[in-house]
């Protein structure tokens, strides 16, 4: 329990320090939202300075960060100058929408991933294992952002998926079974980049771990004693091999928020990637600071999920006498 | 193949891509900022042997692409007058590394443009493009990398070495660089300076952004090869002969860092390039007219272009070639070395 709770207090401290060194940056940060406003005659300077000192862009950084604070304790995150309204909501809306496709993605990836690994481990050198080897190289070498344009060319050319947003028009007047057969196939586009773009570490990993254990002798005694060779795979050495696989799990839910960014924007999913963009150029800033937190928290979440589940699963770290 | 013959494979491969790249002012057929705004979105050119009679040619040669009449973006090809590819033809201007001036290109047409990988809306090479491209991406990832392992180099030997609260500070910094999603983090960097800069300026400040996002990971590991060298006797006995900290560091505890260097140097290098092409892919890194990996795929966002002119997408492969090699160099890297060799030189020690 003290680990846990030692743990607990470090992803603490690291949410904390990513919202004071996000801040810091604000201040090295030239320029702000109401300064394209200065081009425009029809607005006075006296009305620019109130509106600075509205939003208190005029007050020195501690107190700033301090009203910030105070504001996030509330729930609201700061406020967005662009949308006229307070972060969190907003975020909670696209964060909603990135959600859906990384969870998708993920377990989606992890259910390929895992028996293509066992296998390759299983036929370890043999023509399967070649053959995923070579694939996963494949996918491996192409980075995710010429994958998922590939995807795209390839979808306006056959016109098999729609490209881009997240709804047919009239979206509302369907049937729940249509709608969700909607979503699907907006989302497949996304979901493929993305499962693929992770696949090939999943699976290496997977196979890595796997054909470690499997020489294991107490996989060759279960082995001797009759066990089927599916349960002896997935019953005996799946979790044998686990240690590393939950880590990276963990990992995977930690990049849940902050791993689709650039495939959002490419296929113009409204999740929080374009919200970011858009926001860093129209020079936002909380709505960007609320967005790095945001996907930080979820990391460190992810990475704290993966040290309960790691204590859960382990017993050599359960019975392990914490050193300090 | 041993680990040391893998990578020297893989480092040849990758010495002649970069070849590639830093030739491109001779290889590239064009200047790539050259516009011509009578064909924009022309589709690649085909190289024929043989011409439209079925006669072959020992020469290969091009057909000019004229607009189909009655269309504004369908061209066909003229076969009335073959353009005949010739090699040391003289033609743009251009600089190599810098400073040789030169006019012969390798290929080309005379006086007529070729268009072998197409032209983009402006009329500009994309095949000149993508080479010239090269150069700012993989610069960029080359600047980044060496300045991130220098800070990682800095940062985790102090760590390591001098060890109580400098350590302690130092990698609770790193922790915190290291919590924070990278891209997450490379944006925010990038939203709090200056938007529109000259191209210059903008691809400095790329590699100085890449480069503070990235340096926690070496520098931890840094810091680990640091702590169990620095107890090593040969190193304990030059301390006992008055070696100085700047002289153990230098001269004893650096050198056994190399290989972890080198090896993050593979991982680094392309994950920086990515990280290059994904800034500029959304406009926020090096701006136009001035080529670069990134740039060159962001005509993609419109999807006019994507519907008509699926060709704007070659680019994007001729890329792999360079991840290719830097992923195969990191795993040569990364493999244990031969444990033959390490048994036999042991003996030797020992005898």
């Amino acid at each position: 329990m003290r680990y846990l709770l030692r743990r607990l207090g470090h992803a603490l401290f690291l949410v904390f320090g990513v919202s004071i060194l996000a801040f810091l940056f604000t201040t090295l940060a030239p320029g702000n939202y109401f300064d394209e406003m200065r081009l425009n005659p029809q607005i006075a300077p006296e009305t620019l300075v109130a509106l600075r000192a509205q939003y208190q862009l005029d007050r020195p950084l501690p107190l700033r960060y301090a009203s910030w604070l105070n504001s996030a304790m509330h729930g609201q995150m700061g406020f967005s100058f662009a949308y006229n309204a307070p972060v969190a909501p907003l975020l909670l809306v696209r964060a909603r929408n990135t959600l859906l496709l990384t969870i998708t993605a993920t377990l989606l990836a992890w259910a390929i991933a895992l028996p293509l690994g066992i296998w390759s481990a299983e036929r370890l050198g043999r023509l399967p294992d070649r053959l995923i080897g070579w694939s996963t190289a494949i996918l491996l070498v192409l980075p995710d952002l010429a994958l998922a344009l590939g995807l795209l060319v390839l979808a306006v050319r056959t016109h098999w998926f729609p490209t881009g947003g997240m709804a047919s028009v009239g979206f509302e007047s369907l049937s729940s079974f249509n709608k969700f057969r909607d979503l699907a196939r907006h989302m497949t586009l996304s979901v493929a980049a993305l499962v693929l773009s992770a696949l090939p570490l999943l699976v290496r990993h997977v196979r890595a771990a796997v054909a470690e254990v499997l020489d294991a002798p107490f996989l060759l005694a279960a082995e001797g004693h009759g066990i089927p060779r599916f349960t002896l795979l997935y019953r005996y050495a799946l979790p044998a091999a686990a240690n590393p696989l939950v880590s990276l799990f963990g990992f995977s839910i930690g990049a849940l928020l902050s791993g689709s960014l650039l495939i959002e924007v490419v296929m113009s999913w409204p999740g929080l990637g374009p919200f970011l963009l858009e926001a860093i150029l129209a020079r936002d800033i909380y709505v960007v600071i609320g967005g790095v937190l945001f996907s930080t928290i979820f990391l460190v979440v992810g990475n704290f999920l993966a040290d309960i589940l790691l204590y859960w699963i382990d017993p050599r770290i359960r019975t392990e006498t914490p050193s300090a | 193949m041993s680990r040391r013959r893998k990578v020297g494979f893989w480092l040849v491969v990758l010495g002649v891509l970069h070849g590639i790249i830093l030739c491109a002012g001779f290889l590239a057929p064009c200047d790539p900022v050259r516009q011509d705004r009578k064909s924009p979105y022309l589709p690649p050119m085909r190289v024929h042997f043989l011409d439209a009679r079925g006669h072959p040619h020992v020469r290969p040669f091009v057909y000019p692409l004229q607009l189909r009449p009655g269309t504004f973006d369908q061209y066909v090809e003229d076969t009335s007058q073959p353009r005949p590819l010739k090699f040391f033809v003289p033609g743009d201007p251009y600089r190599l590394l810098g400073f040789f001036r030169g006019r012969v290109h390798l290929f080309g047409a005379d006086n007529e443009r070729i268009y072998l990988l197409g032209s983009d809306g402006f009329g500009r090479d994309q095949l000149s493009r993508l080479l010239f491209g090269g150069q700012i991406s993989l610069l960029a990832g080359l600047l980044g990398a060496g300045f991130t392992l220098l800070v990682g180099l800095c940062v985790g030997s102090a760590a390591g070495y001098f060890g109580g609260w400098c350590d302690e500070l130092l990698m609770r910094l790193a922790e915190l660089f290291l919590a924070l999603p990278w891209l997450y983090l490379l944006f925010a960097i990038r939203a709090f300076l200056p938007l529109s800069v000259n191209p210059l300026h903008a691809f400095f400040l790329i590699v100085a952004v890449i480069a503070a996002v990235g340096w926690a990971r070496p520098a931890r590991l840094v810091r680990g090869v640091v702590l169990s060298a620095k107890e090593r006797d040969f190193v304990r006995a030059a301390r006992g002969f008055g070696a100085s900290n700047f002289y153990l560091l230098r001269r004893h505890i650096l050198p056994e860092t190399s290989s972890v260097v080198l090896t993050q140097a593979a991982i680094l290098i392309p994950q920086y390039v990515l990280a290059e092409m994904a800034l500029s892919f959304l406009g926020l890194g090096v701006p136009e007219p001035v080529p670069s990996w990134g740039n060159l795929l962001s005509n993609l966002q419109q999807y006019s272009v994507l519907v008509s002119y699926w060709w704007m997408y070659l680019p994007a492969l001729g890329m792999v070639p360079f991840f290719l090699g830097y992923l195969g160099l990191a795993s040569a890297l990364q493999e244990s070395p031969d444990p033959y060799k390490i048994e036999r030189r042991s003996l030797g020690s020992l005898a």
